[in-house]
């Protein structure tokens, strides 16, 4: 059963000449439970493919000029803005990069928490400040009575974190969108918030989209993972598929930059070049410029995503040979 | 509640500026050209009385002494009796405080009610109808002299349509609304617009944040988002702002009142400065100074109020 299918999806930004598109083509599905890690260098596209499933792009610079993304038989690019705002934090929940500042510092954590439930529910703040307790307590906050008068500054950014993650889970929706949640905190604590991710999937079958940077990350957690270079897909599939497989040389560079223990001393292979800017890309497959393994094909014409292996897609021309040939 | 502690402590801490204050009233004075002695009695005083007249009030001892004996006469309400109206400066005084002390307060809640809710539509909406008559409103108001604008009303409202009287500050609290209303009316179409500007970039900024992408994704109306989050969160510059223009306004009453003939300080101030009536300008000094401090006392409290984080 599919409870979210985005198929298609392009999101455009209007600049001074001309809309230039940020999201080009982004298609996945996603299961009840499980874990979608999208990920990308800065620039790939992968927040505003994120925002863009809720529609919290602002309307003035962007726009969604194509695609479906259906949830429970509605596609969500054609609600009106009302219908969207009942699906937003009641149906798809989101949690941002920085809690610091994604958290309203003049209110208290338990009316931060309280909020959805009255305007989604109606709940009396009374019951919704009660609901916020036992929320604090589901995402391990410790002695939750005691903390809900206080403000987000008297938290540490991992409970920051958590006082986030407690109010995207308020209505308890089915989809969790998770941007970047442990960028901004510390390793431990990143640890730490990604288990109470998994804890919570797998007491509640909450599916999470996951966008992050860290290919470690996606590795520990994801199920599956999509790959986006430059606001197109570059490869998709399971995360063990992708990862121990890949069918792409930019999934390929971005393992090949991983730190390892056996590597020690040897200098950190890195992906030459930068992402072009969304305004000047270049003609044919995006990263050629950056890739060795480009040929006169991926300079000429657009590469589309091919199926390389049961549920494994790959949007290069030398998917064969990616593995074969040696760093 | 400990974060209001300061409310109790503070005016201890304000001591020191107080003292400061006074010492710089007793200095003003003491800059004054000319001798005091020979003003008091004219110029064809002989020399035998000036000199009388200066041992009489201390004039010819030390300044630090003559600064301790000012102190040891303020503190006890001492001030000096004045020149012009022969009677105590400080029931002078008195008087004249309640007069100023209503029409600040009128103009400045006059303004607010004016200044949000404009400042409101016109951040809703960027670049709208409404913003740009707003922004018309805000650069006419802030071009337009104090004085100027007032009598320009005076002569619409007063004298052409018999709607407000001409000057005056009327018995009774209902009285006293409809006698300053124009007065009120001229301060706040000076200061709402600088609130106005102010609170319209603060919540277009705010809007910005990326705790509204939060509260968008909670799914809040908009409206909601608006009011109670980003209004709530501009608010903070703004009171800062309201409080240095309310201390600016204190010293600004002088052209109002004259203008309107309020029997407040700001008049008591000129007629005192025309009629060389020193101890008088020295006390409404003192009392601006006062006031000033208060405001600023009173919007730390306002602060601390708004914003969680802010400790005093």
């Amino acid at each position: 059963m599919t409870l979210l299918d985005v198929a298609g999806l392009r999101t455009e930004f209007a600049t001074p000449t001309r809309a230039v598109a940020a999201v080009d083509g982004l298609s996945f599905q996603l299961r009840p439970g499980e874990i979608l890690g999208l990920v990308g260098e800065s620039g790939s596209g992968k927040t505003v493919a994120c925002r863009s499933l809720l529609r919290l792009l602002p309307s003035r610079r962007a726009r969604i000029a194509a695609g479906t993304v259906m949830f429970e038989n509605r596609d969500l690019m054609r609600l009106s803005e009302a219908e969207m705002r009942v699906v937003r934090g009641r149906d798809i929940a989101m949690i941002f990069q920085n809690p610091a500042s994604h958290l309203d510092p003049v209110f208290t954590v338990g009316d931060l928490i309280a909020e959805p439930l009255i305007w989604h529910f109606g709940e009396s703040r009374r019951a919704a400040r009660k609901r916020a307790v036992e929320l604090l307590r589901q995402v391990g906050i410790p002695d939750p009575a005691g903390q809900i008068e206080r403000y987000p500054h008297q938290f540490s950014g991992g409970m920051k974190q958590r006082v986030m993650i407690a109010a995207a889970l308020a209505c308890e929706p089915k989809i969790l969108l998770a941007d970047e949640p442990t960028t901004a905190l510390d390793v431990t604590v990143q640890a730490q918030i990604l288990r109470l991710l998994l804890d919570l999937r797998d007491r509640t079958g909450l599916a999470i989209v996951l966008v992050t940077h860290d290919i470690g990350v996606v590795a520990e957690t994801c199920d599956s993972v999509v790959v986006l270079y430059s606001g197109r897909v570059m490869e998709c599939g399971g995360t063990q598929d992708v990862l121990t497989r890949p069918r792409h040389p930019y999934t390929r560079g971005l393992l090949d930059s991983l730190p390892t223990t056996a590597a020690r001393g040897a200098e950190l292979p890195s992906i030459s070049g930068y992402p072009p800017p969304l305004d000047r890309l270049p003609q044919g497959c995006r990263f050629h410029p950056r890739c060795r393994f480009a040929i006169d094909r991926c300079r000429r014409e657009p590469i589309e995503l091919e199926t390389v292996d049961d549920g494994h897609a790959s949007a290069c021309v030398r998917w064969r040979e990616v593995m074969e040939v040696g760093p | 509640m400990h974060r209001f502690k300061f409310v109790l402590y503070r005016p201890i801490q304000l001591l020191p500026v107080l003292i400061g204050v006074s010492i710089v009233t007793f200095i003003l004075v003491q800059l004054i050209p000319g001798d005091p002695a020979r003003i008091l009695l004219g110029a064809k005083a002989t020399p035998e009385a000036i000199a009388e007249v200066r041992e009489k009030f201390g004039l010819d001892q030390p300044l630090v002494l003559q600064y301790v004996h000012f102190m040891k006469n303020l503190l006890q309400g001492e001030l000096g009796r004045s020149i012009i109206y022969r009677a105590p400066v400080l029931s002078v005084v008195e008087q004249r405080v309640a007069p100023t002390l209503f029409l600040l307060i009128y103009g400045v809640v006059l303004s607010v009610l004016l200044a949000v809710p404009l400042a409101l539509a016109a951040a809703w909406r960027a670049g709208s109808s409404v913003d740009q008559a707003v922004r018309v409103f805000s650069t006419a108001g802030i071009g337009l002299p104090a004085f100027w604008l007032g009598i320009m009303l005076m002569l619409l409202f007063s004298i052409e349509l018999r709607l407000f009287p001409v000057s005056g500050y009327g018995e009774g609290a209902l009285s006293h609304l409809h006698h300053l209303f124009l007065p009120a009316l001229t301060i706040s179409i000076a200061l709402a617009p600088v609130l106005v500007r102010n609170l319209r970039a603060t919540l277009l900024a705010q809007l910005e944040s990326d705790y509204v992408s939060a509260e968008r994704a909670k799914g809040l109306p908009e409206r909601a988002i608006y009011l109670g989050h980003v209004f709530r969160n501009s608010l903070i510059p703004t009171v800062n702002l309201l409080g240095v223009n309310v201390s600016w306004l204190i010293g600004g009453t002088v052209v109002i009142e004259s203008v309107y003939s309020v029997p407040g300080l700001g008049q008591l101030m000129v007629s005192s400065i025309f009629g060389r009536d020193y101890l008088v300008v020295q006390a409404v000094t003192l009392m601006f100074a006062i006031g000033v401090i208060l405001v600023n006392f009173f919007v730390d409290i306002v602060t601390v109020a708004l914003d969680p984080r802010v400790e005093m």
